[in-house]
Parts: structure tokens; C-alpha cells; sequence
């Protein structure tokens, strides 16, 4: 029992902190007024003083300013991504788990495919399929809204599984018993399956803000001058750089705090489930 | 179990269709740095441009590919202009022993983790493991293969650092649904000690899960072993294979889809029978 | 005295070099060479294994910028320009032990005429899509005859490697200094010493000194700087900028500067008549003073200071300074002045509205420029010319696409407005850039295959470029291309950025090196290096 208390009291600040890094990045561009784009040339790759409180990046600008735009974005279009991705999975998956037979049989193909195909590939060239001219944050959204519509599989297999669960329940038995069509059924289902959908967008989230730090680390992510969490960690591949200025190791910090967030709250809710 | 590997099969064939697909129509395909080379005369760069396979049809090239794979010829490379069986077998050594050495490191370092709390249970032991791997969990692969560079340690050790953190999280929650079962929960209330507990009733219960666990994070061990071996600058076969995909090497390509393709399907093949044939524990 | 004493200490540290004569010299190429096969080489890793491993008629001098004779041991070229005759090196033998005779000459080139071929080499040897004609007269003299008169037709010869006609091996037996012994994929090449080899030094002791050398394949910049600070290489070529600092800071000794390469990065705009862009944009970029305007806006210094720390020079043209035979020293970079930009952007219709600038139809100026993505530099230099171009008012969004995409937008289907590349110049003589200049050529950037030049000043090109490479007196060569070069400084096709410098880390136990700016800047003269005190031989 004190156990149970203690990791409520464990996701209550974990909460807390994710609100507070959430509100910072969401709020911090507002109120540390530095253009992220603004190159003082000057004093580039300069250390932490008052005007530029994480120092200026190899081209002499703002790298808070550039933390806090970039991880405005993420973790905006990382929840966005989460959000497509999760309707996508609770709708197949709902529809797999809940009508069976061939259409189960064709979900099964259907998530095998999308689990094997090298989806890596269409990243790397999808800033070539789209126009030139447009903006940083529109390419930026495309990319999060491909890796969403491409991310679905995972979470659809889990929720088909639950639903299929959730038809071997004693609710539903008894719904059956007493003669429930299956359309109506459905309406049953879809109010049961609100924590595993929540569950998955915990999952999903993490997993989008990773993608895109593992894309900005290969350099497909996004392109100059808009900052994001993964083109800021590219300054992680300068070793000496790391070890002399250990500041640049910012967005690496808030990334691994936010997905770590994310990943306690979830393994509460295992737990707790 | 007959028409499941029928079914099996035929969505591998697909995978492959629908990846040489996606290469076969993406922008630069055809095209290298040949267009740019000003020695060359207008004639040979067209020349060398349609050289490029699948030009006259892809379906074509295709079912040319799957003769040629049943012969055991892979085709060959385009950008290194070598055949792709020879290439596959000089990097293979190299992804094996990454990966072998990944996932051994990883699941002992994960079932041990894993397995601390159900001996003493210690909801504070049971925490710090979590948090351990907890930051590995966070880590994206390319930092943690960045990383790797730094430290000049082996691709595997990289590998086992992106894998064992989901080894560690699904064998807790399995071997903590299995703990919670009420047959288990009786011996403990008969007073049968931990370690017996473990060995004769939660571990038999676990291991079919466990096995099929196996399959998924030798799957996973391929798919990360691309942005490490990428980053890392190992000559392996996902190096290979990051290369083939920036320079649109159709063959290898086609060959390292339906690899990946029948590693993830028979990793998720096995999972379900087993799922099936034991009494399941939530993970 | 001064002189006296460093030529003592000279031959000293020789004579000490030569206790230790062998030794394996180990540097790094990025990636895997493509090809072994040397009339197909096109990438910068496969020259590297063929220049260590293969002979040649003729081979520049990286100092004198001369060609020097190898195994041919002269030339003569007729009157007309159209044939040169060779007299070759007797006694030479490939390296398993085949004689090496004229036949073998008239093999490499008949072999590279092969139609079906498609060999780079060939086709900078075929005038007018036809093929040469090669004639032995004995075991040691070979005549070859062009269709039409080429200028600097020796220098033709400098890539050709040459091939035995009789050995089993084929293009696997070489004339070159080294053998490739050994290859792991992804991982190292090891190249033996040839124990055939021609060349003897001045004390008649064969040539080269050294055992081995082994190639690492090393991707990460980064590595391949650990490794040479823990003496695993012996010297890294193109070094970037920080690397440079870092190891200056930690021992000057190992660093060398040796000066703007010959490689230029430039931006162009997207030309083509019919190419998928607004018409209004093809306006802006087909008017000279817009052109001329935006490099008056590009503050080269700041590129070379911010992005390469100092170490690149604003560029002028095609050519660097480095080449000294043909760069027009009259020629400066166009001046970094916004003011006269602005002026010469409102001469041609444009003005200010607010922040932004737009044309005399209302068209707000924005443009993209696509770049090549893995190139910090290039990256860097995008978005510097970004923020240049924002202070006239100019929207520029920058897009790194990878290569093959970037290929087929700026040589295919012509789908961008403007581009940032490098241009590498490995030879010296203008004849190697023709197709760049050629209107009706593939490699012609801004506007490739015109059936006849677009514009005035294209024509004029194409006539210099044609009268320089037809005519056989060296001052009116240099004359026509001096005016090609004013040509494209006037009207700014290439809005040519910097010429970055060729920075070198070399170790201290590596001896006669003699750095260069031209590619290969440290093993040019690889039969002739030695390592002094120990150094480890690879295991295997």
C-alpha cells in the first residue's frame, strides 16, 4: 500500500516536471526574447555569459534561444505525430480486434508489411518529394505527420489485442448473452479502450521526439536556420567540442528528462495496471 | 500453421515488391555522381544512367530477382559493382558478431536487472533498475552509437545498449504478471522460499514469452544495427545497407528489405505461437 | 652559413632516415574505393588506389606544375596538334614480372576506346565523339593520332593508367610503386611495395622506400583525427578547420597550411529555359545585374572566417591562384557591398516594400538554394548566405537534399532555383573543365544542352573555349582562357564563394614529404617517402 502511495507521489512530480518542461518550452521563446537565427559572427562558438546564457553555436547564435524554439517544436509535433499515430492504430486495431476473421487475418498482413518495410528510406528522401520553397516548419510537420502515419503498426497490434481481450470479458459475455448486436457491442468497447489509447500516446510520444533526434543525427532532419532537437544535438559530433564545452549537451539533457518523463510516467501505469 | 506460412511467405514476396518499390521510385533514383563528372561526354552519362535495373519495368526486374534468389544469385551491387551475395557474406561476420555480442551483453544485463526485484523484493531495487535502464531507454540510438565513437568501444556494446532496455522492461512486467498469479501467490503464502519461487514457478511460466522475446530483440538488433553501424562507421551489413539507400543501390536494397522483412515476420510467427500454445502472463 | 648548416642538417636526417628505410605508412579515405579497374575510376577513393598502384606515361609535378616523364621518357607532339609520339622507358617490367613494351601502350588505349566502356578517362581522350588511333613502331615507341588538333595533348595522358596487353592478370598487374595485396571490405586496403618497380633514387636504390601502405576506411572525421594523434596514421589530408586549431594548439609541429586549394564553392541559378520554376523567377535569374547583385551581397570574408576559421580565401573564378599557369591574376572577388547591390537590384526594376524586396511585377524575391546534405560546411555557408541575403531583402530557404535527389534536380529535371556545390578541380589544364563551359554540354550547370548558346557572352565562351583548346601557341591558349575567366567574373553564371585551403596534418616520422595544394597533397611523391623511428606494422 505504501508502495502504491509512493509511486503516485513519484508520478505526481513527474507530472510536475513535464509540465514545468512543457510550459518552459512552450512559454521560453516568449520570454527570452533572442531571435534564434540572429548569427553573431563576431563570437561564434562562444562560452556561457549574460548575453548568451548557453553560449552561440559554431555560428555565433543564441544556443537558448535555439534550445527553446527547438524544443517548442519537438514536443509539439512529437505529441501531434502521437496523437495521428494513435488514431490510426485505436481505429485498424479497434476494427481488427472487434469484427475477427478475415478482416483480423488482413490487419495481420497489413502490420507485418508495415513492420518490415524500410521506412527509413522514405525519411531520407522526403524533403526531396517536397516543394523547395516550403517553409522549415511545414517540412518540419510533414516529416512528423509521415512518421505518425507510419508509426501506427505497433500500438493497432496492442490495441487489437485488447479488444480481443476485451471480448473474452464477462461484460461483454453477458452483452452477448442478452442478445447485443455487434455494431452495439462496439459502443461497449470503444469507452474501455480510452487507457490503452492513452497508454500508446505515453509510448508514441517518446518514441516520435527519439526519430526525429535519430533523423537530425543523420542529417535528414530539419534544415537551416530552424532549430529542432535533432539537428541541435549534431553538435554532440564534434567529441572535442563535448568535452571542452559541456553545455552543448543541453538538448541532449532535456530529450532524455522528457523521454524519461514519459517512460516513468508509463511504467506507473504498468505497474499500476 | 500450413496456411500461416503460406501466408507468411506471401506477404515476404510482397514486403520485397513493395520496397523495390519505394527505391525504384524515388527521386535520384538512376542517378549518381557520374552526371556531374565534366570529363564525361553527354552520350556516356546517359549510358551509364540507363544502365540502372528496373528501367524497363519493375514488376520485370522483380520476378527476375526471385528466379535469380531461388538459384541463389542475389544480383548485383550498383553503386559498388560487386555482386550482392559476395558483398552480404564479407559483411555478415561483422553484424553478427555486433549483434551476437549486443544481444548477449543485453540480456544479461536485462534478466539480471530484471530478475533483482523478484528476489528481494525491493521496491527501491525495483526503481533503480527501472531508472537504469530507464536512461538507456531515453538515449536515441545515433547519440548512444555517438556515444560508442567516443568511447572507441565495440558497435555491439552500442547495439546492447539500445536493446537491453526493452529486454529489461518486458521481462519485468512478464515475470511480474507471472509473480502475481495466484498459483504462485499461494506458495509464497505457503512459505516456499524466493529463490524456489522463482526457479519452479515464475521462470517456467515466463520462458515461452521469454523465447519468443528472443526472435523480437534479434529483430531489433538488425533494425538498430543501421543508424549504429552508420554512425559508428562499422562495415557491416547495416552500413551496407545505409549506403544502398543513399545511393538508391536498388539489388542490395531489395535483398536487405526481405531479410529485415523475414526477420520481423518470423520473429512475430514465433511470438504468437507461443503466445498461443502457453498460459498467458501480461507483459 | 645559415644555408650551409640546413643543408648538413638535411642530408643528415636523410642519412638517418634511411637506417630505417620500410615501414607501412597508414592514412585514411572516407569511404570504399569503387572500382579497381583504373580506366573506370571516377571517385577520389579509387584514384587513391590508383595512383598508388599504377604507372603512367606522364604525371604532373605537384611543384613545378610540369608534367614529368614516367614511363615515357619524352614526348613530341606534331606541328598540327594532332599526334604525340612516346619514346618509353625500357627494362620496365608489371609487377608480376611482364615486360612492359609500346604494345601494352596501344592495349590501354584501344581497350579504353571500347565504345561500351563509358570510362571518364576515354572520353576526356575522344575529340568530337571520335576515337584516336594508336600506332607501336617498335617495343619502345607508340605514336597516337586525334581526329583534330588538341592543345596540351601530353597532359591527356596523365590519367591514363596503363594496362598489360600479354598478362594473365590483366589490370591487376601494375607498373605503380605498390601491389594491392589485401582488401577488407569497409575496413583497410593494404597495398605491398612493388618489388618490379622502375624507379631508383639518386644513389641507384630502388624506389619506393616504404613496405606497405595501408589505407583505412575511416568515415568519422573525428576517428581518423584520434587515430593520427595516437600515431595509428601518419598524415590527414583536408582537415577540417577546428581539427586544424586542435591539433595546432596541442603541437604546431604536426599542421601545415599549405594555401588555397584549387576546389572553389560557388552558388549558380537555375537558368534553363524550360525549366519547372515561375517565370518571374526565371527573370530575376537570367539578368546579370540580379546575379551580380546577390554576389555583392554574399560577404565572402565572413564565409571564410566563420566557416572555415580563416583558412579559405574569397574565390574569383574557376581557378584559384594555386594555378599558376592559368588563374587571371587581374581578376579580384567581387566586392562585398550591399549599398551598390541594392542600387543595382533598383536599376533592374526591384524595390524595397517594407523588410522584403520585390520586382517590378510585385513578386516578393525569395528563392531556394539546394545543397547537398552531410556537408556542414556547405550547410554553414547556406545559411550565412541566408542571413547576407535577408539584409536586401532577399527570402532564401535553404534545402540539403542527398545527393542522388540533388543530382537529378540540378541535371535532370532541372526542379530548383538556385544551387550551392564545390567544384574539384584535380587537373590544371582549362581542356578538363570544357563540358563545363561548352553550352551544349551535359555539364554546362546553369543551362546544360542548349542547340545553340542562350546569349551572347555563352557564344563567346564557346568560341575561347573551342580557339584555346585548337590552338597550339601557349600564350594565345592562356589568352583566350584569361578572357573566359573575364567573361564569367562580367556575368557571374557562377557566383563563385571561396576557395578553401588545403590543411594537412602530418606526422613528424613521415620524411621528404613535400605538401602541395593539388590533390594528392602528401603522397604525390609516395615512392619517394620514408618513416623514420618505429612504427608498427599491421597485424592481421
Amino acid at each position: 500500500m505504501r508502495t502504491g502511495a509512493g509511486m503516485k507521489g513519484a508520478r505526481r512530480v513527474i507530472v510536475v516536471v513535464l509540465l514545468i518542461l512543457l510550459g518552459g518550452a512552450a512559454s521560453g521563446a516568449f520570454l527570452y526574447r533572442v531571435p534564434y537565427d540572429q548569427q553573431n559572427r563576431e563570437s561564434f562558438g562562444a562560452p556561457p555569459s549574460k548575453e548568451h546564457p548557453l553560449g552561440t553555436d559554431e555560428l555565433g547564435r543564441d544556443r537558448l534561444a535555439r534550445l527553446l524554439h527547438g524544443s517548442r517544436i519537438s514536443l509539439l509535433l512529437a505529441t501531434a505525430a502521437a496523437l495521428l499515430a494513435t488514431a490510426i492504430a485505436g481505429v485498424v486495431g479497434a476494427a481488427a480486434g472487434h469484427f475477427g476473421g478475415w478482416c483480423a487475418r488482413a490487419f495481420q498482413v497489413l502490420v507485418d508489411l508495415f513492420l518490415s518495410l524500410p521506412w527509413l528510406f522514405l525519411l531520407i528522401m522526403l524533403r526531396a518529394i517536397l516543394p523547395l520553397n516550403v517553409s522549415p516548419v511545414v517540412s518540419l510537420a510533414i516529416t512528423f505527420a509521415l512518421l505518425g502515419c507510419l508509426g501506427w503498426a505497433g500500438s493497432a497490434r496492442v490495441i487489437a489485442a485488447g479488444v480481443q481481450s476485451m471480448h473474452r470479458s464477462d461484460f461483454m459475455l453477458q452483452a452477448r448473452a442478452l442478445g447485443c448486436r455487434p455494431s452495439r457491442l462496439l459502443l461497449h468497447v470503444i469507452p474501455n479502450l480510452r487507457p490503452l489509447l492513452l497508454a500508446q500516446l505515453c509510448i508514441s510520444i517518446p518514441l516520435f521526439l527519439l526519430s526525429e533526434a535519430n533523423l537530425g543525427l543523420l542529417g535528414l532532419g530539419v534544415a537551416e536556420p530552424m532549430p529542432s532537437w535533432g539537428n541541435l544535438l549534431r553538435e554532440l559530433e564534434n567529441f572535442h567540442a563535448v568535452s571542452v564545452n559541456p553545455w552543448v549537451l543541453a538538448p541532449a539533457v532535456l530529450l532524455v528528462t522528457v523521454v524519461g518523463c514519459f517512460h516513468i510516467l508509463l511504467s506507473g501505469k504498468e505497474s499500476h495496471a | 500453421m500450413r496456411a500461416k506460412l503460406v501466408s507468411l511467405v506471401l506477404t515476404l514476396v510482397l514486403a520485397g515488391l513493395l520496397g523495390a518499390t519505394l527505391v525504384r521510385f524515388a527521386p535520384g533514383y538512376g542517378v549518381d555522381e557520374h552526371a556531374l563528372d565534366p570529363r564525361l561526354s553527354r552520350e556516356s552519362v546517359e549510358a551509364l544512367q540507363n544502365r540502372a535495373p528496373a528501367r524497363d519495368g519493375l514488376l520485370r526486374y522483380y520476378a527476375g530477382y526471385l528466379q535469380g534468389l531461388l538459384r541463389g544469385d542475389l544480383g548485383e551491387s550498383g553503386t559498388l559493382n560487386r555482386p550482392v551475395a559476395e558483398l552480404i557474406r564479407e559483411r555478415m561476420p561483422v553484424t553478427a558478431r555486433s549483434i551476437g555480442l549486443g544481444l548477449a551483453l543485453a540480456w544479461s544485463a536485462g534478466l539480471a536487472l530484471a530478475l533483482l526485484p523478484q528476489l528481494f523484493r525491493s521496491p527501491v531495487l525495483d526503481w533503480m533498475t527501472a531508472a537504469a535502464a530507464g536512461v538507456f531507454l531515453c538515449a536515441p540510438a545515433a547519440v548512444v552509437a555517438l556515444a560508442a565513437l567516443h568511447a572507441e568501444a565495440p558497435t555491439g556494446l552500442a547495439l546492447a545498449a539500445v536493446i537491453f532496455p526493452r529486454v529489461f522492461r518486458y521481462a519485468r512486467n512478464l515475470l511480474a504478471g507471472a509473480a502475481a498469479m495466484p498459483h504462485v501467490l499461494a506458495a509464497e503464502a505457503r512459505g516456499l522460499g524466493r529463490v524456489q519461487i522463482l526457479g519452479r514457478h515464475i521462470l517456467p511460466l515466463a520462458t515461452p514469452q521469454l523465447l519468443s522475446l528472443l526472435g523480437v530483440s534479434l529483430n531489433l538488433a538488425f533494425g538498430a544495427s543501421i543508424p549504429v553501424e552508420a554512425v559508428c562507421g562499422s562495415p557491416g551489413l547495416g552500413q551496407m545497407a545505409w549506403q544502398a539507400a543513399l545511393g538508391r543501390d536498388l539489388p542490395v536494397l531489395v535483398n536487405m528489405t526481405l531479410l529485415l522483412a523475414a526477420l520481423t515476420m518470423i520473429s512475430n510467427f514465433l511470438a504468437e505461437a507461443v503466445t498461443a500454445k502457453c498460459v498467458p502472463v501480461r507483459a | 652559413m645559415m644555408t650551409l648548416i640546413r643543408l648538413f642538417l638535411a642530408v643528415a636526417l636523410t642519412g638517418a632516415a634511411a637506417l630505417h628505410a620500410g615501414g607501412e605508412l597508414r592514412f585514411a579515405i572516407r569511404s570504399e574505393p569503387k572500382t579497381f579497374h583504373p580506366a573506370m575510376v571516377a571517385d577520389e577513393n579509387s584514384d587513391t588506389i590508383r595512383y598508388l598502384t599504377h604507372g603512367f606515361l606522364v604525371r604532373a609535378n605537384r611543384h613545378t606544375q610540369e608534367l614529368d616523364p614516367e614511363l615515357a621518357v619524352s614526348w613530341k607532339t606534331s606541328p598540327d596538334g594532332r599526334s604525340i609520339r612516346f619514346r618509353l622507358r625500357t627494362g620496365v617490367r608489371f609487377s608480376d614480372a611482364t615486360p612492359f613494351t609500346a604494345e601494352d601502350v596501344a592495349h590501354t588505349l584501344r581497350a579504353l576506346m571500347d565504345p561500351e566502356l563509358r570510362s571518364p578517362v576515354a572520353d576526356s581522350l575522344r575529340a568530337g565523339g571520335r576515337n584516336l588511333d594508336v600506332v607501336a613502331h617498335s617495343s619502345h615507341e607508340v605514336s597516337v593520332t586525334f581526329p583534330k588538333p588538341m592543345a596540351g595533348i601530353e597532359s591527356l595522358f596523365e590519367n591514363v593508367a596503363i594496362l598489360s596487353a600479354r598478362s594473365p592478370l590483366k589490370e591487376k598487374a601494375v607498373l605503380g610503386p605498390f601491389v594491392l595485396a589485401e582488401h577488407v571490405p569497409g575496413s583497410y586496403l593494404l597495398l605491398k611495395r612493388n618489388a618490379h618497380y622502375w624507379k631508383k633514387d639518386k644513389r641507384g636504390r630502388a624506389l619506393p622506400y616504404l613496405d606497405a601502405v595501408r589505407v583505412e576506411i575511416v568515415q568519422n572525421r573525428e576517428t581518423e583525427l584520434l587515430k593520427f594523434r595516437r600515431n595509428q596514421l601518419h598524415f590527414i589530408t583536408n582537415l577540417e578547420a577546428d581539427h586544424y586549431s586542435r591539433l595546432l594548439a596541442e603541437n604546431p609541429a604536426w599542421v601545415k597550411d599549405t594555401g588555397p586549394s584549387l576546389d572553389v564553392e560557388m552558388i549558380w541559378f537555375n537558368q534553363v529555359a524550360n525549366a519547372p520554376i515561375p517565370a518571374h523567377k526565371k527573370t530575376w535569374f537570367t539578368s546579370q545585374a540580379f546575379r551580380r547583385a546577390i554576389s555583392m551581397a554574399i560577404n565572402r570574408e565572413d564565409l571564410c572566417k566563420v566557416v572555415y576559421r580563416g583558412h579559405a580565401r574569397p574565390a574569383v573564378g574557376p581557378f584559384s591562384a594555386a594555378n599558376r599557369q592559368w588563374f587571371n591574376g587581374s581578376l579580384k572577388p567581387h566586392p562585398f557591398d550591399v549599398k551598390a547591390a541594392l542600387k543595382l537590384l533598383e536599376q533592374e526594376g526591384f524595390q524595397r516594400k517594407g523588410e522584403w524586396l520585390v520586382d517590378k511585377t510585385g513578386q516578393p524575391v525569395e528563392f531556394s538554394i539546394v545543397t547537398n546534405s552531410g556537408s556542414r560546411n556547405r550547410e554553414r555557408m547556406a545559411a550565412l548566405v541566408q542571413q547576407d541575403l535577408r539584409a536586401i531583402g532577399v527570402r532564401v530557404n535553404v534545402v540539403t537534399l542527398d545527393f542522388p535527389s540533388l543530382i537529378e534536380r540540378i541535371s535532370r529535371n532541372f526542379n530548383y532555383e538556385a544551387c550551392l556545390l564545390g567544384l574539384v578541380n584535380v587537373e590544371l589544364d582549362p581542356n578538363a573543365q570544357a563540358n563545363v563551359w561548352l553550352s551544349s554540354s551535359s555539364q554546362h550547370q546553369w543551362n546544360p544542352n542548349q542547340p545553340t548558346p542562350a546569349t551572347p557572352w555563352e557564344a563567346e565562351i564557346d568560341r575561347l573555349m573551342v580557339a584555346q583548346a585548337t590552338t597550339m601557341q601557349q600564350s594565345k591558349r592562356k589568352a583566350h582562357f584569361d578572357r573566359v575567366q573575364e567573361i564569367v567574373w562580367q556575368q557571374a553564371p557562377f557566383i563563385y564563394l571561396i576557395n578553401r585551403n588545403v590543411l594537412l596534418a602530418v606526422s613528424p616520422e613521415l620524411r621528404n614529404i613535400a605538401p602541395s595544394v593539388l590533390r594528392p597533397h602528401v603522397y604525390w611523391n609516395v615512392d619517394s617517402l620514408e618513416l623514420s623511428g618505429r612504427t608498427e606494422v599491421s597485424r592481421r
